[in-house]
């Protein structure tokens, strides 16, 4: 019994593991903020959602599940907030790829800035194709 | 048992190490926020898989005041960087709040 639960612990943990590890792939290799976040998320919320599962196993007791369901509930609840804040500030100042959309329903409805001096990336696209310079 | 944990801690520190590439590299402010956030929550599923390799409680409730400063961290830089706007659409520099729904905007006009 012991032995099973056990196993079962080891592999939610390793995949949990995985997912952490994906998702430091994906940070280094994705074009942009939003595929980035993409990425980056995936140990947000199934990630840690296994890790707790198989320590929650390990750790016999039901003070330390009850503890660990509590991070797993405050991480299902604060992942999709700041993931909304953080994609709506990188779409108005043009952190996002806009050529590697497939659908863009905020096209010419000024929802961006006009201005660009600030923090923009040093990869991103021209906004106006005609305020390139020497274009 | 022990491959099982060196197996373990070399995926979580592999994650972290290509987060913190990221964290080094990224181009602007966003792509570090968003790093920082993944490398917190890396750091978090490290902490628990150390408490549950050594069957040890005492790090638990570390991992409750570690996922709410990851949230509060990442909102408080994320609004930062949305009231850095230099000029607006409104002509005077203030942020233009909450975006219209697309819909909203095609009844309008």
């Amino acid at each position: 019994m012991t032995a099973l639960a056990d196993v079962v612990a080891f592999g939610c943990l390793l995949a949990g593991a995985v997912l952490c590890l994906t998702a430091g792939l994906g940070l280094v290799r994705f074009p942009d903020v939003l595929s980035r976040m993409h990425a980056g998320t995936k140990p947000q919320v199934l990630g840690v959602l296994l890790v707790m599962v198989g320590a929650a196993i390990r750790l016999d007791g039901w003070a330390n599940a009850w503890m660990l369901l509590l991070v797993a509930a405050f991480q299902l609840l604060t992942a999709p907030v700041s993931a909304h804040l953080i994609s709506r500030v990188a779409y108005r100042r043009r952190h996002v790829r806009r050529d590697l959309l497939l659908v863009d329903e905020f096209t010419g409805t000024g929802h961006q800035d006009e201005a660009y001096r600030g923090d923009e990336p040093g990869d991103a696209p021209p906004e106006h194709p005609a305020a390139r310079p020497g274009g | 048992m022990t491959v099982v944990g060196a197996a373990l801690y070399a995926l979580i520190g592999g994650g972290a190490l290509l987060a913190l590439v990221r964290l080094a590299r990224g181009p602007s402010l966003l792509d570090r926020v968003v790093a920082t956030d993944t490398l917190l929550v890396i750091i978090s599923a490290g902490l628990a898989v150390h408490a549950a390799l050594v069957r040890d409680p005492t790090l638990v409730p570390v991992l409750v005041v570690v996922s709410l400063l990851a949230f509060v961290g990442s909102v408080s830089v994320a609004r930062y960087v949305g009231g850095m706007l230099l000029r607006s659409r409104t002509g005077d520099g203030r942020d233009l709040g909450l975006p219209v729904a697309a819909e909203e905007t095609e009844g309008r006009s």
